[in-house]
């Protein structure tokens, strides 16, 4: 149970379990027809649940307490039945908790194991409260309370719910304080990794380029995909290093152009080069990989 | 600053911009090595006064906040020398009670507005409050710092119920960062706070947390 739980019941009668548990506001909240102008709030064992009456609907909306687990529970349990929590009265404690499940599940949510995990050993704990000690027992060895585990586990869990309301606060006093908003300087990184869209960006100048140039003469050698990555791959391998736009520049045709970008896309899926921008909107260099 | 006093500041700009030009020409030229950074070294400076101003300067020009090892690195003089003019410059800063505070951050030092002037600024900024953190990913959170490295099924152990959105949530906001694997069963991942954790709840250093033990207190009392 990690959200709060928007729950709408149909019809006007609550189940039976929040009749157990409701104070008299909720015995009012039974019954949206009757005008009320207040959202009621009823005493289920949650954080004080809020009934609203949806007036076109007929329907009721019940926002229970948000649980953040059954250590949550257990210790919202302990603290409104005012009892202590080194002195758990398992039985009564036990029952309270059992009523809480069943009314989540007459509610229709969803039960999370864990919440049924805790059931068990509340229940295991119970009898075990009720067997007689074993009278043949060593007189001096004092049976450990079987109670201690739990009583531990909630203890450390308390500590850090306290914690997480201190981290609460602290974040809450973050929100407030703003720091100076980014300088131009600060994205001035020497070699930015070139993007895919850099890399159409550059494809595209070319192809303007070449639109401008009426083309008379019509070409009749083509260049394969695979002469063209051959290309590439000699031309990098070479000198170690290649300016890309130089690279498109060579290609004589649309097609040869598309090729030659295809062929960039390869080997640097292949990873046999990097790309390296030495600035925003600078020259993209080709490199072989190491 | 003066008509004056502006041309005699640029002179001294543009004559130090030109001596660092001259350097790197004649580092081409002689076909040395270039040196590890591409200015020459700014001049020494020995006065207390102006230390603290340049401190405060390069803090001002940070994105991120600013420890003291940087500043000693950039000043070329002892990290003790720093913190002690770090310390002044806060001191001195701080009593101003302007709308800045210079604050230790993160193991570093930044300038950031007062709490108390949010609703001004966040109107400025036309900002709304990010989004918080639910309970129940603030709980795994304060398990997870006071606890790291920590595994999931520690986790669970601690707050007795499977925290699965809040990990993710929490590692969406990259206020939790993996922290390799534990030599046990299955070799869980183990998970541990970030930077970004020290600088969005305001804490220097983890150390900064309360002690765990304190919220016995706290807690106790029913």
């Amino acid at each position: 149970m990690e959200d709060t739980k928007d729950i709408t019941i149909g019809g006007v009668t609550a189940p039976a379990p929040i009749e157990s548990t409701a104070t008299e506001g909720g015995r009012d909240a039974r019954g949206p027809s009757e005008k009320q102008t207040v959202a009621p709030t009823i005493n289920v064992a949650g954080a004080s649940p809020e009934i609203f009456p949806d007036l076109d609907t007929d329907d009721l909306k019940i926002v229970l307490g948000e649980f953040e687990g059954p250590l949550d529970l257990l210790l919202h349990l302990i603290r409104q039945e005012q009892v202590s929590i080194y002195d758990i009265p398992v039985a009564r404690i036990s029952d309270a908790y059992l009523k809480y499940l069943q009314l989540m599940q007459e509610l229709d949510i969803a039960v999370a194991g864990d919440f049924l995990v805790m059931a068990a050993t509340l229940i295991e704990l119970k009898t075990r409260m009720l067997l007689p000690r074993d009278p043949f027992a060593a007189a001096e060895t004092e049976e450990t309370d079987p109670r201690l585990d739990l009583v531990n586990q909630l203890l450390e869990y308390q500590k850090y719910k306290a914690a997480a309301q201190m981290l609460w606060s602290r974040a809450t006093v973050e929100r407030a304080i703003f720091k100076r908003a980014e300088l131009e300087t600060d994205k001035n990184n020497p070699e930015v990794v070139v993007g895919v869209f850099d890399l159409l960006r550059v494809f595209n100048e070319i192809l303007a380029r070449h639109k401008e140039e009426v083309l008379l003469e019509i070409e009749r050698e083509e260049i394969s995909m695979a002469e063209m990555l051959e290309r590439l791959r000699n031309m990098v391998m070479s000198a170690g290093e290649l300016n890309l736009r130089a690279f498109f520049e060579r290609a004589r045709s649309r097609r040869e152009l598309v090729l030659a970008f295809l062929s960039v896309l390869e080997l640097v899926r292949t990873t046999e080069v990097r790309l390296f921008q030495e600035q925003t909107f600078g020259e993209i260099i080709a490199r072989v990989a190491s | 600053m003066s008509k004056q006093k502006t041309a005699k500041v640029a002179e001294t700009i543009e004559s130090r911009e030109e001596q660092s030009v001259a350097a790197r020409a004649a580092v081409e030229e002689s076909g040395a090595q270039p040196p590890s950074s591409d200015e020459p070294a700014p001049h020494t400076v020995e006065n207390a006064r102006e230390r603290m101003a340049i401190i405060e300067a390069l803090i001002f020009v940070s994105d991120e906040p600013l420890s003291a090892k940087s500043i000693a690195e950039v000043l070329k003089c002892d990290r003790e020398v720093i913190e002690t003019a770090i310390a002044q410059l806060a001191d001195e800063f701080n009593a101003r009670n302007g709308g800045l505070q210079l604050r230790e951050v993160a193991g570093g030092w930044q300038f950031a507005t007062r709490p108390e002037h949010h609703e001004h600024v966040r109107a400025f900024l036309k900002s709304r409050p990010s989004a918080k953190l639910s309970l129940a990913a603030l709980e795994t959170l304060a398990v997870i710092s006071y606890k790291q490295p920590i595994t999931i099924p520690e986790i669970l152990d601690i707050r007795g119920v499977q925290s699965p959105s809040s990990i993710k949530t929490l590692l969406e906001k990259r206020l939790i960062i993996t922290r390799g694997r534990k030599e046990a069963v299955g070799r869980p991942m183990m998970y541990g706070t970030s930077k970004e954790f020290l600088i969005q709840f305001g804490l220097k250093d983890l150390s900064e947390l309360p002690s765990i033990e304190d919220f016995q207190d706290l807690a106790g009392g029913m």
